[in-house]
């Protein structure tokens, strides 16, 4: 079947099986392979990308699915003036070790910060409870987190 | 890697068409809605469609409403989107308790309410509370319209008794005064499903349980209800004693298995303890208590 999904604001038509879930596509079809693929199982949170803004686990999601919704993946996140404040924010804070949950984690976080500017504590870790990190013991995702909330300028916040 | 095998896909842009289409493409057709149930079991070939309609379009199935004494909730309506309804908050805690534990956040965005219903798994938390809710399932197919009690919904583990071409398009919960609900549950960690869980919906009148729903998700409880204890409980006072026997009458009418997340022995403990405490949070929300 032929579809044409909206990925960072950009429009691509490919001819797919309609059994092609969205994060295959996005890898091996657009070459976006800053979305990661990992369990398999909408557990791990390492393919979250955002839906029409709300983050969604695209291993289980059909690329069928995605027609007709903004899709918006890690690559995305770069503005025209930097960096996005939660990208800096896992740079300054080593809000990464092997970096695997990184982009998932990212894009969670853009979707809590774009909703609540101003997150609590409480608030970051229930937000991401879907996205598994096996290295940093999550406390230097906080931290990343806290720090783009707390740098957010007007130019860069979505 | 985790693929589904091959089926056919077509979207629905009404209710009546996805009605339709099921007809069309045969029992061996499904609707996909938020997919986070089928599209696991179908990467597993524990479900293999042959054809998927896609009812993500269908944004009249995507409201909550109270309409006079009943509160409308759309089939299409996300897990998200229940979490964070006031009026949903306004009128059945037990609701927001569960909604704050099924799966995760970025899950949750996506599940839907007529999805989780459908799919039928006896673990699954949302089922047991619309169970002790006595709520109702509207379901439409190629003959109209029909309501089916939640308890009568799932006649097995994955199992409905819902016809091939009809969908689920509407839960309906009746509002009665007096009411207080709660919901407790104990997962391995976030995003589990439950070793056992337990919510409580009472109605008091006075210090009197007037009436009394009682949910017993994952413990292998008919159609995820406690009746003997809602029985057992009916007509009697709102305090400890009662909570302590409901306690004890929940352990004894569940059927827990062992399995991974736990043996039966604890499951059937947990089932009692977590039916007490529900009960006291609901009978103190009932009471106007903020817990």
């Amino acid at each position: 079947m032929q579809v044409t999904v909206t990925v960072n604001g950009q429009s691509y038509t490919r001819d797919i099986e309609p059994r092609m879930l969205l994060v295959h596509f996005l890898r091996d079809e657009l070459a976006l392979t800053g979305t990661h693929w990992g369990c398999d199982t909408s557990n791990c949170g390492v393919c979250t990308v955002l839906v029409d803004g709300l983050p969604a686990k695209s291993c289980t999601m059909l690329a069928a699915m995605a027609v007709g919704h903004e899709i918006r993946t890690v690559e995305g996140l770069e503005r025209a003036d930097g960096l996005d404040p939660v990208q800096q924010g896992f740079m300054t804070e080593h809000g990464l070790q092997c970096g695997f949950c990184t982009p998932g984690v990212m894009m969670t976080a853009r979707a809590l910060l774009d909703r609540n500017p101003h997150p609590t504590e409480d608030e970051i870790r229930r937000a991401i409870a879907g996205n598994l990190c096996r290295c940093t013991g999550y406390e230097n995702i906080v931290r990343s987190i806290r720090w783009a909330a707390d740098n957010a300028s007007a130019e860069v916040t979505s | 890697m985790q693929v589904p095998a091959e089926f056919d896909y077509a979207r629905a842009a009404t209710i009546d068409e996805a009605v339709a289409l099921l007809e069309q493409h045969g029992e061996d057709s499904r609707l996909i809605a938020g997919g986070h149930s089928l599209l696991p079991m179908m990467k597993l070939r524990l479900a293999n469609p042959t054809t998927l309609i896609d009812i993500n379009d269908l944004a009249e199935l995507g409201r909550i409403s109270l309409d006079g004494n009943v509160l409308r909730i759309g089939a299409m309506v996300r897990h998200a989107e229940l979490l964070d309804s006031a009026v949903v908050a306004e009128h059945f805690a037990i609701l927001r308790d569960a909604e704050r534990v099924i799966a995760d956040p970025i899950v949750r965005n996506r599940g839907t309410v007529g999805g989780s219903l459908c799919h039928a798994d006896p673990a699954e938390d949302l089922s047991a509370v619309l169970a002790a809710l006595r709520a109702d399932v509207v379901a439409r197919g190629p003959a109209g319209d029909r309501t089916i009690p939640v308890r009568e919904l799932a006649d097995g583990p994955f199992q409905t008794v819902l016809e091939p071409a009809e969908i689920v398009t509407e839960i309906r919960i009746p509002v009665r005064p007096g009411a207080g609900s709660a919901y407790a549950k104990v997962h391995r960690c976030a995003g589990d499903y439950a070793v056992a869980a337990a919510g409580a919906v009472v109605w008091l009148d006075g210090d009197t349980i007037t009436d009394a729903g009682i949910a017993l998700a994952a413990v292998g409880a008919p159609h995820n209800v406690g009746a003997a204890t809602e029985a057992a409980i009916r007509g009697r006072s709102a305090d400890e004693e009662t909570f302590e026997m409901a306690a004890s009458t929940a352990s004894q009418e569940c059927d827990p298995y062992t399995d991974q997340r736990g043996p039966a022995d604890y499951k059937r403990a947990l089932a009692g303890e977590l039916t007490k405490r529900a009960l006291r949070t609901a009978v103190a929300r009932s009471r106007g208590e903020q817990v």
